[in-house]
């Protein structure tokens, strides 16, 4: 009977083949470009908070990084014989998370330059994606601190008041310039910290919900910790490399950041600078973080202790871009430390 | 991608209560819905019937008849002299056509026999026999003339797996009811409309090995099963043996021999070893059942039910067929296959092999046929590795499927063995939830071709 109607069929249309492959024959629904898409969508809520503190020109620079990057993947695949694989996501959210670490008052040209070096020379030229050892969105802003120092330093601004997002629209950058607070306390002291920002609760939430100086997408640490929670939620990503890091920053600051031993404050550690944002969002990259539970904790530590590090005794005021960094490319041999348990080892066996 | 959803409520247990594995599994969709109330129905036997000689692991059957021969139903048609193996019986009265090869899922081509059914012939009528008189080593013996092998999918001759080496004694035995594949349910209709005759076997099984204690494992989306079974199980339980049911969770692989044996009993098969080197065997639902019918009737193994399903044929059914039925068959008597048919697959969709015939026959050890439509499959293209580590959370075995797929990828497929190659069973748990659709079984086998066993 089949066969009778295929070869009727074959005189008129080309024969429907049967697939065959192996098993097995049915997947997940989960992908790439869901998984990538879904981190995008998380942070969108600190993106428009930005909007709101720092002014358009936030969301022009996001833009211009964006797409810049989907650019420089596309040419960069077509150049080396690939596939194209813009749809995928994965260069729109680098060039999300690299408009997210670089200061709101730059020049334009700074993330074109940036999504190049991250995406051609970072990504496409070590096997595309999978096969970077660095963060590429991270990697972008370490050659923009290295190349453009004052402005990565410096082009930092006040939040605006009430709404007035266009307000520094067309103002000189370096006529409203301002110091990150992570900044005032390592070059001016404490001191000079609380004459700033203020202190005690009120300090907190204001830092907490977003309103102080910083890079576009550092504000809100509370708006990041929800993007965070609904990762998690959705078991994209798993506690330990953001609990491990939170909590490595938070007691190495007790211990060491203050005036005198277990006098440093770990709840302003956590809610200034990066810390949130690198550990979430960062930290978590799946290509350049470990895979086991165990090295992903000894990953999360590792790159707590460096922040502290840098903040404390380095020359920048915030250091979890380079912690994470300096960490990227040990997280394959911590997976060859420490291995998954395998069920069961032969009988007698060597092992 | 519908997501995993049970076919009926739990009421037996709450889910902390019921025993699984540890480590790893997914949650396919269970997709039984569509067979799972069908009773299963006895299809006419064809003109014709397909025998493949090597239907079980180990050597293939020599045949012991002539073309042209004429033989009857259930009579010897081929045997193993030297080697492992059981022997082969005619699932019907007939003529031998020809003694040549035919399509296999796996080997491509295989050697068989065919046979031109003889439909005036009387059916056999098998009668109960005196076998409670038999000891242990006679029954053993019964149970290879009947031809039973594992008929879960593996194939092992069951009496191999029924005298285990002497410096391991066994003292628990296992009843694997916890079809954990998608779509198949012809193991839990044989608990629904068999649950004496596979409490019987398992008696039997008992006896054989000459241990007392019996364990039958079925996944929780089957409360109608559980309750058959625990009822008859009741009934068939006495002061020298103990047959108890034990609700599993539902969680793929939950019916693979060693992922079983530790949800039940604790204990961990080492790699390379057999589970009697912890004190189990284990054996098949449907095996139990095979069992039963060689020893308390005579009758040899040569029927199987199997779940046909999916949405590229016209009417999903439960079949009793005759072993060497050809798909075409099949396909004719439940009315034709439906135009959006896109894969065809033997077994289930996690370990079944896709097939491209419709003339390869069923073996002893096809539990279920598959057609599937485009949306009931995956084909989307592969990336590569985006090492998000979620194989190694899937693995039951602890393995590292995506260094075996990176390795294999860059042309070092012989260096694969530290990851754990060998200790992997084939589950696809990997491959099924890789974001990226790696095909990792696919590499899998590649490596185990070119790696050096330890």
């Amino acid at each position: 009977m089949i066969k009778q109607q295929v070869s009727e069929d074959q005189a008129t249309a080309p024969v429907k083949l049967w697939k065959v492959s192996v098993s097995p024959h049915i997947k997940s629904g989960e992908s790439v470009e869901k998984i990538m898409w879904t981190v995008v969508a998380c942070l969108m809520p600190p993106l428009i908070l930005s909007v709101f503190i720092f002014g358009i020109q936030t969301l022009f620079i996001t833009a211009v990084s964006v797409v810049s990057c989907v650019a420089v993947e596309a040419v960069s695949q077509k150049a080396l014989g690939r596939r194209v694989t813009i749809k995928d996501g994965s260069a729109v959210l680098t060039g999300l998370l690299l408009a997210f670490v670089i200061p709101p008052g730059v020049s334009p040209l700074l993330p074109i330059l940036a999504a190049v070096f991250a995406i051609y020379i970072g990504k496409h030229l070590l096997g595309g994606i999978g096969y970077n050892f660095f963060n590429p969105a991270l990697l972008g802003r370490a050659f923009l601190l290295a190349s453009f120092p004052v402005a990565m330093t410096s082009a930092w601004l006040l939040p605006v008041e009430s709404f007035g997002i266009f307000s520094y629209l067309g103002t000189s950058i370096d006529a409203v310039s301002t110091a990150t607070p992570l900044a005032v306390m390592k070059e001016q002291g404490m001191a000079a910290f609380t004459e700033a920002f203020g202190s005690g609760a009120g300090l907190y939430s204001s830092f907490f919900l977003g309103w102080r100086p910083g890079c576009i997408g550092e504000t809100s640490g509370l708006l990041l910790l929800l993007g965070g929670a609904y990762l998690l939620y959705r078991k994209y990503i798993t506690y330990h490399i953001p609990g491990s890091i939170l909590g490595t920053i938070a007691l190495l600051t007790w211990v060491f950041g203050g005036e005198t031993y277990f006098g440093g404050d770990p709840l302003l550690a956590l809610v200034t600078g990066g810390a949130i944002l690198g550990a979430f969002f960062m930290a978590t990259d799946y290509v350049t973080s470990p895979t086991t539970r165990i090295s992903q904790v000894v990953y999360g530590i590792c790159i707590g202790a460096l922040t502290v590090l840098i903040r404390l005794k380095g020359g920048y005021p915030e250091g979890i871009c380079y912690a994470i960094l300096l960490m990227n490319p040990l997280s394959t041999v911590l997976d060859s430390w420490f291995k998954p348990k395998r069920f069961a080892p032969p009988q007698g066996g060597a092992e | 991608m519908p997501v995993c959803r049970r076919s009926t409520p739990i009421e037996v247990q709450n889910i902390e209560s019921m025993l699984t594995f540890p480590k790893g599994g997914t949650h396919p969709p269970e997709l039984k819905e569509q067979t799972a109330g069908l009773s299963i129905e006895v299809m006419p036997v064809p003109d014709e019937l397909e025998l493949i000689l090597g239907q079980h692991i180990g050597a293939p059957c020599t045949p012991t008849v002539a073309r042209k021969e004429e033989i009857a139903e259930g009579a010897l048609i081929g045997e193993v002299k030297r080697g492992l193996g059981v022997p082969l019986h005619s699932p019907v009265a007939g003529k031998i056509k020809a003694i040549g090869t035919s399509a296999h899922p796996m080997r491509v081509t295989a050697p068989s026999l065919t046979i031109g059914v003889d439909h005036e012939a009387a059916p056999v009528q098998y009668m109960e026999q005196d076998w409670q008189s038999s000891d242990g080593s006679e029954l053993l013996q019964k149970v290879n003339d009947a031809g039973i092998i594992g008929v879960g999918g593996a194939g092992f001759p069951t009496h191999v797996k029924l005298s285990p080496p002497a410096g391991s004694p066994v003292d628990i035995l296992l009843l694997n009811g916890a079809e954990c594949e998608p779509y198949i349910t012809s193991d839990h209709r044989q608990m629904l409309e068999h649950a004496a005759e596979i409490v019987g076997g398992a008696g039997i099984i008992l006896k054989i090995l000459g241990i007392k204690e019996c364990y039958i494992g079925i996944e929780s989306n089957k409360p109608d099963a559980i309750k058959m079974m625990t009822a008859a199980a009741g009934k068939a339980s006495s002061g020298d043996c103990s047959i108890k049911i034990e609700t599993l969770q539902v969680k793929y692989p939950q019916g693979s021999e060693k992922q079983l044996i530790q949800a039940i009993t604790g204990r961990k098969v080492p790699a390379m070893a057999l589970p009697s080197s912890v004190g189990v065997v284990v054996q098949n639902v449907s095996t139990a059942k095979a069992i039963y019918d060689g020893v308390v009737y005579g009758k040899p193994l040569y029927e199987k039910v199997v779940t046909i399903a999916g949405k590229g044929i016209s009417k999903p059914a439960n079949l009793l067929l005759k072993v060497g039925t050809r798909i075409k068959d099949i396909v004719d008597y439940l009315g034709g296959l439906e135009p959006g048919l896109s894969k065809i697959i033997m077994g289930g969709p996690m370990m079944g092999f896709a097939v491209s015939s419709l003339d390869i026959p069923i073996t002893k050890t096809t539990s279920a046929i598959l057609f599937l439509s485009e949306d009931e499959i995956d084909t989307s293209p592969h990336s590569q590795c985006i090492r998000c580590g979620w194989c190694l959370e899937a693995c039951p075995m602890g393995l590292e499927p995506k260094e075996i797929g990176i390795y294999v990828e860059a042309n070092r497929a012989e260096d694969t063995e530290p990851f754990g190659v060998f200790d992997c069973f084939e589950c696809g748990s990997c491959a099924y939830v890789c974001p990226a659709k790696r095909p990792l079984v696919q590499f899998v086998r590649l490596a185990k071709m070119k790696a050096k066993r330890p």
